[in-house]
């Protein structure tokens, strides 16, 4: 139930996926909704205050749910050989963009030597500041990056449905309960 | 946001003006380029934050010359081109907005760029300068107040002189939408320290 198995996945790595999944697209419409607020909305304040406390957060959860994955086996892929392969590039590239929306939207925050609270507890610090244009071309490289993620998480999202519904896998069910 | 200049004209001007006609080739118009590379120059704005208190900033980078001439202080000239991409207000956040579209909008409008068109005096070293101001790709005419603070031969061998110059803009002349910031904000005061090392 804990640990992966030749056929399904961990409750740990199924945790993990959709509280994942959750907080990313709850973190793209809060970006997109609070950049647009004006100064004297009272969103304009604890808009990227969430927006940044559940983005550490989500790191941190990333970190553990990449070291989990590689202290186990993985359940044997679906499908063709060129599927298995579309599918390991597309979940290596979904982790990629992850991490890069992650450390630009730090660097946007710390591009002046302030640190990000994460919800009022403690504070990540500023590593690297002063880059010429730091919080620009970083918010740049997130936008982008955020709309990848988005775009290729729907055609994750897609592929899944495909593989239940028309190619009656069990992909999608063991994404969401525990094969042994 | 943006630019500036004077000159301005002193005690001294006036008095070299009544002497001028007799000494041809005597105090010329000189041109001088404001001194960035030693940073003897400043543009920065002042802008209110909700009606309580003010957001103080200003352009790191920003080139020009002018041309001054003490005793004929009205033929004087200048020329500011201001990176509107090096604004600075203390907090990378905020510049980052105010840097996008929604207001300056940078990545469109790179410069901004001031070039006089007159100069008056009003005594005692101090003047009107007008000009044209382009900013955010909108050019308006505006009027800088003016004070020549000093000018002389520096310690290193060059000719100086100094002006300081004060300007409010209102940014929706500009094309610039400062509705969301409130009422207070539709103003900005600029103020412009510039000091020129003669040519
Ligand atoms: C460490 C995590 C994160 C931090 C520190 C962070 C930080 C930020 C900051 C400071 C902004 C505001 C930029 C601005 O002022 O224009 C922002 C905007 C945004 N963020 Fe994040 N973010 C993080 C994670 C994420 C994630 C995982 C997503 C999801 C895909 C995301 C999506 C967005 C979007 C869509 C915007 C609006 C972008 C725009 O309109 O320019 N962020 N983020
Ligand atoms: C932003 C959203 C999402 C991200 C970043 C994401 C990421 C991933 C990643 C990296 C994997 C590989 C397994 C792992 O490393 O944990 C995976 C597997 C999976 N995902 Fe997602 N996912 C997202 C949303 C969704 C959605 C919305 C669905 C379903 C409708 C879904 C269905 C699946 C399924 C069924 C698997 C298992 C594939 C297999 O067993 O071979 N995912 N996801």
């Amino acid at each position: 139930m804990w640990r992966n198995s030749r056929r399904g996945w961990g409750w740990p790595v199924i945790v993990m996926h959709w509280l994942s999944a959750l907080a990313i697209f709850g973190l793209f419409a809060l970006g997109w909704w609070m950049t647009s607020l004006g100064y004297y909305d009272p969103w304009y304040k604890l808009g990227p205050w969430w927006h940044k406390s559940v983005g550490i957060s989500l790191f941190a959860l990333t970190v553990l749910r990449l070291i989990w994955r590689h202290l186990q086996i993985t359940p044997q892929a679906h499908g063709t050989r060129n599927e298995q392969r579309a599918a390991f590039v597309g979940h290596v590239l979904l982790y990629v963009l992850l991490l890069l929306i992650m450390a630009s939207g730090y660097l946007i925050s710390t591009a002046d030597g302030r640190g990000i609270s994460v919800f009022g507890l403690f504070e990540v610090p500023a590593l690297i500041t002063g880059l010429k244009d730091q919080a620009t071309l970083a918010g740049d490289v997130h936008w982008y990056a955020s709309c990848g993620l988005v775009i290729l998480s729907l055609g994750h999202a897609a592929v899944a449905l495909k593989h239940h519904l028309l190619d009656e896998q069990d992909t999608l069910r063991r994404m969401i309960w525990p094969l042994r | 946001m943006n630019k500036t200049s004077f000159l301005g004209q002193s005690l001294v001007a006036g008095v070299m003006a009544a002497s001028l006609p007799l000494m041809a080739g005597q105090a010329q118009a000189s041109d001088y380029t404001i001194d960035t590379e030693g940073q003897h120059a400043f543009v920065q704005f002042k802008v209110s934050h909700l009606g309580y208190s003010y957001i103080l900033g200003e352009f790191k980078e920003f080139s020009g010359d002018f041309s001054y001439d003490e005793g004929k202080p009205e033929a004087s000239s200048v020329n500011v081109k201001v990176d509107v991409d090096s604004l600075d207000s203390a907090h990378a956040e905020r510049d980052k907005h105010l840097k996008s579209a929604d207001f300056l909008d940078v990545s469109q409008y790179p410069t901004a760029t001031f070039a006089s068109t007159g100069f008056k005096t009003t005594g005692d070293g101090a003047g009107k300068l007008t000009g044209d101001l382009t900013l955010h790709g909108k050019t308006q005419p505006i009027t800088i107040d003016v004070d020549h603070i000093g000018g002389g031969e520096d310690p290193w061998g060059g000719y100086r002189q100094g002006f300081e110059g004060t300007t409010t803009l209102k940014l929706a002349d500009y094309g610039i939408d400062t509705s969301k910031l409130g009422p207070t904000a539709a103003t900005v005061d600029l103020y412009l320290v510039i000091e020129g090392i003669r040519q």
